[in-house]
């Protein structure tokens, strides 16, 4: 029997909201799938549309940008920068063939614990389903 | 000088709470081989002073230069491993957390996986922490004076103690009045004593305290800066009436036309008022407001021939010119008071509150039963020749609070408590009353609680197991349909007032406050703190505090104890005269800049400008980061195209590393 896909998933974070609600779902010991790792940022702000790319090329099957919810920002307006972005980011994505379903956002904020489980879920879940990304791939560290 | 990284990983046991998930041992092996790595180690507790000193010593003997600290969430204990490094003459900046609690042992149960997680975690942290820049920490001056938003007893005590230091306080409350909540309270619990006689002593200080500037009828439109340097414009609406030349005497109250027409909202729509108006006779400035809304004059530009209060004031306070007042200061810190509303029980339909004048809420009876009331403390039900006094009396508790189906799962705390207390006053108003609470559960777990709910069952009240189903008229009654949960009989009870116990929400402008700070709102809507234990008043925007109900509801001692609390964090604040100011901001690389000004548009601070510098002959344009602006957010970094501008210990060239560990790594 064929082993089952295990995606591997890389998240950017805001340290605000939506880190602070991956710490709370730790702290309330809800389960979630250990395919996605995080990468801390300030401000969803922060994310350079060169950070997605970067992942996909280094072995990422998914990627997910998580900020406050619109209109929460601890900066403002960085989330809505980074939602611009990633609009535009998802048509490129699309227009060289990458599945949309590798590339997702999300607001989780400081006290949904639990939807940032539900938020998880979904992202490894769609990334299983878009399978091995195998596109653009470099597969070294470069220490 | 020699920086080739030397670094040192730490990985915690957290006691059992990492150790059980993850095998630290293998970590810390595989943390031994990962390059640039000196020494990998593991503790049961690497937050403890043992644990500490450990980095202390070797970073003392084995020359370490980085420090990657495998353990809690680095927004637990980042600024703890900071100070560690500190101590040891190390850059507090040569530190990266991998959180391989929160994020890790916590939220994964096959122990492979979440070791196999771990290492990655720390494989990303030690790939970052290699290319770490030492950063200087920066500090400015503290405006020594507080902003508080609200001028309840938490806005009131704040103020009192913050003043009391010898620090100036600028109060601002939305109303007429300070006083808040408490003031319309009859008696306070457990102890009966009366509300306004304790709190009207306070807010006769506020007002005439050296140190306080109270603006009522105020609210704060715009908050700009950051701890310690906050810019608050605040609009002091007009009141029509001179505050130097009012008396308080209330002659324009009595002629008013509209005198006894308006619902009062201080009486909760118990009693009436006038366009002008002292909300009530303890109000703190004992001055009158005209409201605009529905005063003749203001409304259709005419009243009779001349407005009658005009007439009416011997001062001549009157001025129907009046217009509002923007008023700027600055302060250093900010105190959130804003306090609570009450559940609208208009939106449980089943208890019929909108239908019968016999189904009043809480607060309504409180009004009722305050010997400065509307009734003058008589629980009378109705007006003119329908008044009544009510002889069956029944409470249902729980209105609005532990009620999934209002999005209310939180327990409003009070409602036991007020509810056995408004029963007791019944009781005693109204000779021979039969007084029943159908209750869930009553929770009496303050000082003094139990003992006072055991008195008021002693005298009389009974208290019925069950949540009532259904409010209906039969007759001149009121039939409440309830099942008796602990003998399992439904009943149909008959009685003639019903008084709902509603319990506490969010203010409904929440949102505004929310918008003008930058906080963040629990799951229950009430104003998150920065930790629910361990920083229970400081929220997410340093230098900004909560005190009271706006954080979540609480009964008096608790708010007056949290407001000290606010005020003592805020003191820390202004008597230290200087603080700390984020030292992870924006820089720009002008040497390869293009000055294209992207990162200027792009700054939600106005923190960057463009400047004309000289390069090899040539006077060209370049971005600049006025570094007391910048907050580190990095949104410029992100846009920059020429990579120039780039966010400390954020840049690219160190999170990308950490992406390509974590997406190579299986």
């Amino acid at each position: 029997m064929k082993e089952q896909f295990e995606p591997n998933v890389v998240a950017f974070l805001c340290n605000w909201c939506s880190y602070a609600g991956a710490d709370l779902a730790g702290t309330s010991r809800i389960q979630y799938p250990s395919n996605l790792n995080v990468i801390r940022v300030m401000c969803s702000g922060r994310v350079n549309p060169l950070f997605v790319i970067n992942a996909l090329q280094q072995g990422a099957d998914g990627v997910l940008i998580s900020g406050c919810h619109p209109g929460d920002c601890h900066y403002m307006e960085g989330n809505f920068y980074a939602r611009r972005r990633f609009t535009l980011m998802k048509e490129l994505l699309e227009y060289v063939g990458v599945d949309s379903r590798r590339f997702n956002m999300s607001w989780v904020s400081a006290s949904e614990g639990s939807k940032w489980k539900d938020v998880v879920q979904g992202v490894v879940e769609k990334a299983k389903e878009a399978g091995p990304f195998e596109q653009f791939r470099r597969n070294k560290i470069n220490w | 000088m020699n920086n080739k990284p030397k670094v040192g990983v730490y990985v915690c046991h957290c006691g059992i709470n990492i150790a059980k998930t993850v095998d630290v041992n293998a970590v810390t092996e595989f943390a031994s081989h990962l390059p640039n790595v000196k020494v990998a180690r593991n503790y049961s507790y690497m937050c403890s002073d043992p644990g500490q000193l450990l980095i202390r010593e070797d970073i003392k003997n084995e020359g370490l230069n980085r420090v990657v600290v495998a353990s809690c969430s680095p927004r637990m204990h980042e600024l703890t491993f900071r100070k560690t490094l500190a101590e040891a003459g190390l850059n507090p900046y040569y530190l990266e957390m991998a959180n391989i609690r929160e994020q890790c042992s916590w939220v994964h149960e096959d122990r492979e996986r979440a070791t196999g997680k771990a290492k990655k975690l720390v494989a990303a942290a030690v790939s970052k922490v290699r290319l770490l820049e030492p950063l200087q920490e920066k500090e400015v001056e503290v405006e020594p004076a507080t902003l508080i938003i609200g001028g309840g007893i938490a806005g009131i005590q704040a103020a009192l103690d913050i003043a009391n230091a010898g620090f100036k306080v600028y109060l601002v409350e939305k109303t007429p009045s300070i006083g808040g909540r408490m003031s319309q309270l009859d008696k306070t619990l457990p102890t009966l004593d009366c509300s306004a006689c304790i709190l009207t002593p306070k807010m006769v200080d506020v007002a005439s305290h050296p140190n306080i500037e109270l603006f009522t009828y105020s609210q704060v439109e715009d908050v700009s800066g950051f701890v310690g340097n906050f810019q608050v414009k605040v609009r002091r609406k007009a009141r029509y009436v001179d505050m130097d030349k009012c008396t308080g005497c209330g002659a324009c109250a009595q002629e008013c036309r509209l005198s006894g027409r308006i619902p009062s909202e201080f009486d909760v729509g118990m009693g009436k008022r006038g366009a002008i108006y002292l909300p009530f006779p303890q109000a703190v400035p004992a001055k009158y407001t005209i409201d605009a809304q529905r005063c003749l004059f203001l409304t259709r530009g005419k009243c009779g021939k001349s407005p009658k209060c005009i007439d009416a004031c011997a001062a001549g306070a009157i001025n129907f010119e009046q217009k509002d007042e923007m008023i700027e200061f600055k302060v250093g810190a900010i105190i959130v008071a804003t306090g609570f509303d009450v559940f609208d029980a208009s939106r449980k339909p089943e208890y019929g509150y909108n239908d019968y004048v016999n189904v009043i809420t809480s607060l309504e009876l409180e009004r009722l039963v305050s010997a400065s009331g509307p009734t003058g403390g008589n629980v009378v039900i109705g007006t003119g020749e329908e008044a009544f006094v009510p002889k069956e009396i029944a409470f249902i508790k729980c209105v609005g609070s532990r009620d999934k189906s209002v999005g209310n799962e939180y327990c409003s705390r009070v409602c036991c408590m007020y509810t056995a207390k408004l029963a007791h006053l019944v009781e005693e108003k109204i000779p021979g009353a039969n007084v029943r609470v159908y209750y869930m559960d009553v929770r009496a777990f303050g000082k003094g609680f139990e003992e006072f709910y055991d008195r008021v069952r002693r005298e009389g009240i009974r208290y019925i197991r069950g949540n009532p189903s259904e409010i209906f008229k039969r007759g001149d009654k009121l039939v409440i349909k309830v099942e008796n949960t602990l003998t399992s009989t439904p009943m149909e009870d008959e009685v003639d007032l019903v008084v709902l116990a509603v319990g506490l929400e969010p203010r409904k402008d929440a949102r505004e406050i929310i918008d003008l700070l930058r906080l963040s709102q629990s799951a229950d809507r009430f104003f998150l703190e920065a930790h629910p234990k361990l920083a229970p008043v400081d929220t997410a925007t340093d230098g900004v505090f909560l005190a009271g109900c706006a954080q979540g509801p609480k009964d008096i001692p608790d708010t007056v104890a949290q407001a000290k609390g606010a005020a003592s964090s805020a003191l820390v604040l202004l008597s230290s005269g200087r603080v700390k100011v984020q030292a992870q901001i924006s820089f720009i690389n002008e040497a390869t800049c293009r000055g294209c000004g992207f990162c200027v548009e792009i700054c939600p601070y106005g923190a960057i400008e463009l400047v004309t510098v000289n390069r090899m002959g040539h006077q060209v344009s370049v971005a600049r980061v006025n570094e007391a602006l910048c907050k580190g957010c990095g949104a410029c970094a992100a846009g920059c195209l020429s990579g120039s501008s780039q966010q400390k210990s954020f840049m690219d060239r160190q999170i990308l590393p950490q992406i390509a560990v974590l997406g190579v790594m299986k």
